[in-house]
């Protein structure tokens, strides 16, 4: 979407609203906020014409505090309330906030069918594996044995992983950033933003006050290196420091850790080359990487090209005005079997 | 009621007499597999055509296809057909026609003494006896109660389709229209609307099967013994002007079409399937050419808030199911009500709890549309009394929603959904019109979302991408003018006063109570929805008997009329006829602290009109 010639340069101050921000000092919503409003004039879209759309949750508090147009909605249903945006004003640029618990578990359903319906529109889940907002219950996303008030001998509760879920329902973009990587964040929501159907991104976030340092390991710079899998297409999937770099190989179809020598280059040590647009295959293998034995892939792990779900009802209503010529009320009323009852 | 003689003018076959009537009520009854229901509508059409008040009652069973030839598989349909105004399908019918033993054991009680009932001999043996349920066979004792009038259709059937390219299956699958030639030879009707319908609908053999049969049924009621007398019903005296034939789930989605046309706005409509609400959604999306987008939601949740979501965006959102849907709703509604954007809610009742009867009517709802959200949740709740009435119901909820900024409850039912009548075809130039406003980018210095019209409390709507205009809506409790988020109790309570005021202002554009009757005496018959056409036929019967009876019916269940508490002070007494257990007079005892007495029915049914009579007649016995 270009901006108008005429559209005055944007600032990320234009994006700040007058409220008071209500997040716990240190939460990663902070940055999450400050990189979205930074990214957000860079994208050449009138300010008018961004929606952001939320749920229930701290994270899904997150339009009150954007200069945009905003709407926090129920618990789980952001995505239906952004469909129903989108199909009916597809200019408009719409941003969906929501949380591991608002995303993944009352509105699981939700966030499935807007990912595979494609709609254009962007997805941010902020995972801070918890229910923030009512203090601290494990979520659909925390770990099995996380000791909360409503799990205290520790959850028995499979986990489920954003990135694959997103998977499994088709999405045409997924990827996953760090609250703290301001960089790796703000080069990702251009990315989704660019892409032209729905792209999920799992913002991986602490929260200080109920699950501190459940990313501890990829938040810290120093054990990241070793801990996150940094995508990049056309690149080998290689972590670790030099000197000590590793790669990830496929062994008779299962992935691999592997030693890498700097002397050689990856690709000819059997490392795989990472391709955001191969098979879903792929990408499936990809999100299966999990701690602690592969580090985790951070970036975008696969876009792809679908139809726009609001483009087709579009097409829907101008075939239909195409084929029949516009609707016309007298018509309608009359169509079929009439009679004239006489005076 | 007379003999005239004078009969087909064809002298090929003896004359046969022909006796005229006032009214006549006929149920096609049969497998649900036998197109029981193609053929009452066909015969409907042709019948509403000639001239006839028509009122139908479709009842048809959940099952989509039960076992053939059990009781669980019958599927009805009630014509009713005068020469004068009628409001319903009837009490008692006066022909049945049955095509299997199940089909008449389910319906042969509401034959009236003396009624005919019309068999298809070919279907009844003794393994179709027993499926049925019949231990005996039935006809020699149902012989002396009616006049029981047996013809192989499925013989007759076959053998006017010899030599067609069509298999067994095929072939048998017509004799429904046979019957319908049948039936439209016994009550004088054409066979040309039914014959332009199937060139519609087939082709080939199978178009040449049914008109075929249709001919052959005719000519069968020409030619027998069987029936020596055919009927005619003349043309009603009513309201000159257009007519169609239009059920309560067409008129709704037309009314729905017509608000895009009618306040200038694309409309948004987000819907789940669900009995007896889909055709609603059905029908709109073959009318994308008004600008509509329709949209098959995953769950009622996402219906109802895509629709929320559309309305954000300034267009006229729009959500249709029934009961278990409407429910799942309740808390999306509840957001429309808090942040205050137009939306209209239909729900289309059936009988419940849970999956109750879902093919079966019912009021049940009424309660959940009022309070059925958490908290202090006040919004308008439409109900549309006919069929037709659905149409301007529909139009009025929408003015409403965005005059005043509010989502709307429309409560109509499965009686009304699928029932058919005669509808006067409104002339568009005369349909109320509105214009819909948002504020523009002018008013960014001054825009204060949540800042209301002075005398309507309404907030304004401003849409996404009007620069300037930038704000944020949403659940949680706002300052009055500038829409900010605050925690002040006082605040809190000032919301809610002002939202409740706001509904409550409505009442300003309620025209006063129609009486039919006096308006004052005796009797005040009061009614909502539905029970219209029931409640009507047994006040006129009552009234022509010379009893002081009136009868009022709401259409604003909330607010209620400015006059309705005046109105029920007139009376000495009121009856209030409701398909729940007295949901509306729980209401108005509270709010007017009337002795209201409550008649009630939940039996999946439309009262018939001699209950209603009958209450009302017991009542003024009471009194005298
Ligand atoms: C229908 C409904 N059920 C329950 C709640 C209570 N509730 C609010 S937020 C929330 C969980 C939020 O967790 P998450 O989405 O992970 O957001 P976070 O606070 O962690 O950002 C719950 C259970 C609610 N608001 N609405
Ligand atoms: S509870 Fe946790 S997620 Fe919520 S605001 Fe506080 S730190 Fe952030
Ligand atoms: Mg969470």
């Amino acid at each position: 979407m270009a901006a108008s010639p005429e559209a005055p340069e944007l600032s990320r101050k234009d994006f700040v609203t007058n409220q008071d921000v209500r997040w716990c000092p240190g939460c990663g919503d902070y940055s999450v906020l400050a990189n979205v409003q930074r990214v957000m004039p860079e994208l050449g879209v009138p300010r008018e014409n961004f929606v952001f759309v939320s749920g229930i949750g701290c994270s899904s508090r997150f339009p009150y505090y954007m200069n945009t147009y905003g709407f926090h909605t129920i618990h789980g249903r952001a995505p239906a309330f952004a469909t129903g945006i989108k199909i009916t004003r597809p200019e408009l640029s719409v941003w969906i906030v929501t949380g591991d618990g608002d995303g993944l578990s009352i509105g699981g359903n939700h966030l499935m069918h807007a990912i595979r319906r494609n709609l254009d529109v962007q997805i941010l889940l902020f995972n801070n594996r918890v229910y923030g907002l009512t203090k601290g219950q494990y979520s659909p996303t925390s770990a099995l044995g996380m000791r909360t008030k409503t799990s205290p001998t520790g959850s028995i509760d499979h986990p489920i992983d954003p990135i694959t879920f997103a998977l499994g329902s088709g999405a045409t973009f997924v990827a996953r950033t760090i609250d703290v990587d301001a960089s790796h964040m703000q080069e990702m929501l251009k990315r989704a933003h660019q892409h032209k159907g729905t792209a999920f991104i799992e913002i991986l976030q602490n929260c200080p006050v109920f699950n501190d340092g459940t990313w501890e390991e990829l938040q810290d710079r120093k054990s990241r290196t070793e801990t996150a899998l940094v995508l990049e297409h056309g690149k080998p999937l290689v972590f670790g420091a030099p000197g000590a770099r590793k790669g990830i190989c496929v062994d008779h179809g299962v992935p691999k850790v592997i030693d890498v020598s700097d002397d050689q280059a990856p690709e000819a040590q059997g490392v795989v080359v990472h391709d955001e647009n191969a098979p879903p295959s792929y990408s499936f293998a990809l999100a299966s990487l999990a701690r602690p034995e592969f580090p985790l892939p951070v970036g975008v792990l696969r876009e792809t090209e679908k139809p726009c779900y609001e483009a087709m009802v579009e097409d829907e209503v101008q075939h239909a005005i195409e084929s029949r010529g516009p609707g016309d009320l007298r018509d309608l009323l009359n169509s079929g079997d009439t009679w004239e009852v006489e005076g | 009621m007379g003999a005239v003689n004078d009969g087909p003018a064809d002298d090929s076959h003896p004359r046969k007499s022909v006796t005229e009537v006032d009214h006549v009520a006929i149920r096609f009854a049969g497998d649900s597999g036998d197109g029981m229901q193609i053929t009452g509508s066909k015969f409907t059409d042709t019948t509403a055509l000639f001239g006839n008040d028509v009122a139908t009652f479709p009842d048809f069973p959940a099952e989509i296809r039960a076992p053939a030839g059990t009781l669980a598989g019958v599927s009805g349909y009630q014509v009713h057909f005068a020469a004068e105004d009628i409001f319903t399908p009837a009490d008692e019918v006066d022909l049945l026609i049955a095509f299997n033993p199940a089909a008449l054991r389910a319906n042969v009680e509401d034959v009236r003494g003396h009624g005919m009932v019309i068999i298809n001999s070919d279907a009844f043996n003794k393994k179709s006896l027993q499926r049925a349920g019949y231990t005996d066979d039935p006809l020699p004792g149902l012989r002396e109660r009616f006049n029981v009038v047996e013809v192989p259709v499925t013989t007759l059937n076959r053998e006017a389709l010899q030599g067609l390219a069509l298999s067994s299956r095929e072939v048998d699958r017509c004799k429904n229209f046979f019957a319908l030639g049948l039936l439209l030879w016994l009550y004088h009707r054409d066979l040309e609307p039914t014959a332009r319908w199937l060139a519609s609908k087939f082709k080939a053999d199978v178009l040449e099967a049914n008109i075929r049969t249709l001919k052959a049924g005719h000519a069968f009621g020409e030619t027998t013994e069987l029936l020596p007398t055919s009927f005619l019903v003349p043309a009603a005296k009513i309201e000159p002007g257009p007519y169609r034939n239009i059920t309560g789930n067409a008129a709704l989605a037309w009314g729905i079409v017509a608000s895009a046309v009618q306040l200038d706005k694309p409309v948004f409509l987000g819907a789940y399937p669900i009995t007896p609400a889909s055709d609603v959604l059905h029908e709109v999306a073959r009318h994308r050419n008004f600008n509509v987008k329709t949209f098959q939601a995953e769950d009622e949740m996402a219906a109802a808030s895509s629709a929320i979501g559309a309305a954000f965006a300034g267009h006229l959102g729009v959500t249709v199911s029934s009961g278990p849907g409407f429910i799942l709703k309740q808390e999306a509604i509840g957001l429309a009500v808090m942040v205050e954007l137009p939306l209209v809610i239909v729900d289309v009742q059936r009988a419940g709890p849970a999956t109750g009867s879902p093919t079966k009517t019912e009021q049940g709802d009424l309660l959940a549309a009022l309070y059925g959200r958490h908290s202090q949740a006040h919004l308008p709740v439409l109900a549309p009394a006919t069929p037709g009435d659905c149409f301007h119901v529909m139009l009025e909820a929408f003015r409403i929603a965005v005059k005043y900024m509010t989502p709307v409850i429309v409560l109509s039912d499965s009686y009304l959904a699928n029932s058919a009548e005669p509808w006067r075809i409104p002339d568009v130039e005369s349909l109320p019109r509105a214009t819909v406003s948002h504020p523009s980018s002018d008013a960014a210095e001054s825009f204060r979302p949540y800042e209301r019209d002075a005398e309507l409390l309404a907030r304004p709507w401003a849409i996404p991408g009007t620069a300037g205009l930038e704000h944020r809506i949403g659940g949680l409790t706002k300052a009055p003018v500038s829409g900010n988020v605050v925690y002040d109790p006082d605040n809190h309570e000032q919301m809610v006063a002002l939202r409740y005021q706001k509904i409550e202002g409505i009442v300003r554009d309620i025209p006063p109570i129609e009486v039919n009757g006096p308006d004052r005496g005796e009797l005040l018959v009061l009614g909502w929805g539905s029970t219209h056409g029931a409640i009507t036929a047994a006040v006129k019967g009552a009234r022509e008997r010379g009893l002081d009876v009136s009868h009022a019916h709401l259409r604003h269940l909330n607010p209620l009329p400015a006059d309705l508490g005046d109105l029920l002070s007139r009376f000495r007494r009121v009856l209030l006829p409701e398909l729940n257990l007295g949901q509306l007079s729980m209401i108005l005892r509270a709010r007017y602290l009337i002795d209201i007495e409550s008649f009630t029915k939940v039996a999946g049914q439309p009262f018939k009109v001699v209950e209603i009579q009958t209450k009302i007649e017991q009542m003024l016995e009471e009194s005298s």
